[in-house]
């Protein structure tokens, strides 16, 4: 049974603009174990996707689709139980660590919090956990005494990530978490959460911009734009044999040093990333799309089968298929 | 508007932009009680004796961790911060306190922000902010332009096109990259010689990013414009650069051609920085650990020494330089051709021909 299982998500933002269709059907799977990157520029939907996951969108949102965590229904669950599943079953790690803690309150109180509330531990058994918790994240026990303001950005984040475990959850989403750091401080997390992952047994869903960290941490690798996902499949396969042209063009956003095709060469796309509230017709990608052809205006793609494991929303793809039968 | 009157001789081998020694620090605060009691404000030397040549034409890249001083030093660049020591040379003529050159100097050295956002006046439309950078420095007509000529040209060689079009724009209806656009024809109106672009793409959807990057290459291919790209990304870097610096705690430690930088580095400090650039396999490998480092207090000797891969696995000790790399600081030497590092490893290695990175001997 797979940890997390989204069916035809569809979430639309209402504003006093109208209806904004932020994710437009998206289907994600995630097992026990398992890394999941979900990658895309800002406004793809892919924050959307963590808030739908875990019901924190505004109220007024209009959310289908089905959202499975460990089986259980998470779109439809009383709010009570909702709370519960928060933190327990899954939890974040948001981005900008540095304003996500409590500036007035010791860090150890606040990684005990969530223990405490969910009934995992009295106090003093909670604070022992925390102890623990910190030493796992590679910071020492004392320093649960400490405000945050006498932590580092690297060490906050490494706190952001205790407070993650803090209920022993099956599904870690970490949104952006290496973003605000810098880039030595940025390996040290990723592995760090890596080794955790890995020790736990978790299930991790990762999202950020940055094609090339996903790399690094994740099995399977989810391209989005414009609310759909348009590319995925494993991850190294992904990023070095991109089958969609937006995957292409979004690699080639973090060359690889010493690779004479990137050197004194910069690549991108014309134009940028629509606007959620005036996506284009057919397959979203069309205008700035340096393949596009005739049908691409009209026609919305699906994901089409790209060799071994691995799909693609790209006409091209459907066309490919039709050929070789 | 005269024709300049700083030294014009371009001969290309003389750089256009010249840093010489350059300190910049910082003092802090101390309370009334504790400076009675006789405690010393710390002093934060974020630039700390750098040198710097900046040719015609050329990309040089300036890398570095958060806090190791690159953006003081743009900012010292740019006459936005005021250096204890050393001095900035441009075009053969050290700045001096001369206020006719330092306008002048103003002029032809433009500075791209990180967050265009920030950059603009969000209620001034897009002519305006550009039409200002003219106005500051009194042009009202160039090369037998008028102000909106001028205008409009800086923007369609931003890319801005048709540049009538985005006249009346405020900043918030473009979107990130044409912002960083207009940015960028606000400093071309003046037709600067050098441009200084602190962390041009980084706030930029990734998509954009390449598109922009065109533009600064095409400036400088069209233009002869030379660019100071201050960047935390190696592979920016390696995108766009001629050259490449690279400074830790306020000091340069490592410069020359990227290809060289990049791929042949010679100190520990840009091998370790390479090592973190996200890729393959990249989270097995051994990466600095270590406290930050702290510009209030820059260790005796090589400042690299407390974290150096190199000092810490007993390598330098094996070479009997560790002494030298506790305890003495040194410059920055030509170890290749124009392939400069403040490394006593890689000073050994190099000139003094010691073997490379000698496996652990088996007797003590």
């Amino acid at each position: 049974m797979s940890v997390l299982s989204v069916r035809d998500l569809e979430v639309i933002y209402q504003t006093q603009a109208g209806p904004i269709p932020a994710v437009r059907g998206v289907d994600l799977d995630l097992d026990k174990g398992e890394v999941l990157g979900l990658a895309g520029e800002s406004g793809c939907g892919k924050s959307t996707i963590v808030n739908a996951i875990l019901r924190l969108l505004p109220a007024g949102t209009t959310v289908t689709g089905e959202v499975r965590l460990n089986g259980e229904d998470v779109l439809g669950m009383r709010p009570g139980r909702m709370r519960a599943v928060r933190w327990t079953e899954a939890s974040v790690v948001f981005q900008g660590a540095m304003h996500a803690l409590n500036p007035v309150q010791r860090i150890g109180d606040q990684l005990a919090e969530p223990i405490i509330i969910h009934g995992q531990a009295g106090e003093r058994e909670a604070m022992v956990r925390v102890g623990a918790l910190l030493e796992q994240v590679g910071l020492p026990p004392r320093r649960l005494k400490d405000y945050p303001h006498e932590l580092s950005g690297g060490q906050k984040q490494r706190v952001m990530i205790a407070m993650a475990l803090a209920c022993n959850p099956s599904l870690i989403i970490a949104d952006e978490p290496t973003t605000a750091l810098d880039v030595m401080v940025q390996a040290q997390v990723l592995r760090l959460l890596n080794d955790l992952q890995r020790e736990l047994g978790l299930a991790m869903l990762f999202i950020t911009h940055d094609l090339s960290v996903l790399v690094e941490v994740c099995d399977r690798l989810a391209i989005m734009y414009a609310g759909r996902i348009v590319e995925e499949g494993p991850s190294q396969e992904v990023f070095y044999h991109p089958a969609h042209p937006y995957t292409e063009a979004l690699a080639a956003a973090f060359p690889a040093i010493g690779d004479a095709r990137f050197r004194r060469k910069p690549s991108g796309l014309g134009g940028d990333p629509p606007q959620p509230d005036a996506v284009p017709s057919g397959c979203s990608f069309h205008p700035r799309c340096p393949v596009a052809f005739e049908p691409c205006p009209d026609t919305v793609p699906e994901l089409y089968p790209a060799g071994d494991d691995r799909r693609a929303a790209c006409l091209l793809m459907r066309q490919q298929a039709e050929v070789s039968s | 508007m005269s024709e300049p009157t700083v030294a014009t001789a371009k001969r290309t081998d003389m750089p256009v932009l010249e840093v010489r020694d350059l300190h910049v620090s910082f003092q802090g605060r101390v309370g009334i009680g504790a400076g009675l009691a006789g405690k010393k404000a710390t002093v934060a030397r974020a630039v700390d004796g750098v040198d710097l040549k900046l040719h015609q034409g050329e990309v040089l890249a300036l890398a570095g961790e958060s806090g190791c001083g690159k953006t003081t030093l743009a900012r010292t660049i740019m006459g936005l911060e005021r250096p204890q020591q050393g001095e900035i040379v441009f075009e053969g003529t050290p700045l001096g306190t001369s206020t006719r050159l330092l306008r002048e100097y103003r002029r032809r050295v433009q500075m791209v922000f990180q967050d265009p956002t920030a950059a603009l006046n969000p209620r001034q439309t897009i002519y305006e902010s550009i039409a200002e950078s003219l106005r500051i420095h009194g042009i009202t007509e160039q090369d037998g332009m008028s102000e909106e000529k001028l205008v409009a040209r800086a923007l369609s060689r931003s890319g801005l096109r048709p540049p009538e079009r985005f006249y009346l724009l405020y900043p918030h209806e473009l979107s990130g990259g044409q912002r960083q656009r207009v940015v960028i024809a606000g400093c071309l109106v003046l037709e600067p010689e050098i441009i200084v672009a602190d962390e041009p793409v980084s706030s930029l959807d990734a998509s954009v990013r390449g598109e922009i990057l065109k533009l600064l290459l095409g400036l400088r291919d069209d233009f002869g414009i030379a660019m100071l790209v201050v960047t935390h990304d190696l592979g920016l870097a390696w995108t766009i650069a001629d050259r490449v610096a690279v400074m830790y705690l306020g000091r340069i430690v490592e410069v020359g051609p990227a290809e060289d930088v990049l791929t042949r580095p010679l100190h520990p400090y840009t091998q370790a920085l390479l090592e973190v650039v996200p890729e393959v396999g990249g989270l097995s490998r051994p990466f600095l650990t270590g406290d930050a480092p702290d510009p209030t207090q820059i260790p005796e000797g090589c400042r690299f020494h407390p974290r150096c891969p190199e000092v810490v696995s007993g390598g330098a000790a094996r070479l009997g330089i560790e002494d030298r790399c506790r305890g003495e600081d040194l410059g920055l030497v030509e170890l290749r051709p124009g392939h400069f590092a403040a490394c006593h490893l890689a000073q050994r290695i190099l000139l003094e021909g010691a073997v490379p990175v000698s496996p652990p001997p088996d007797g003590p």
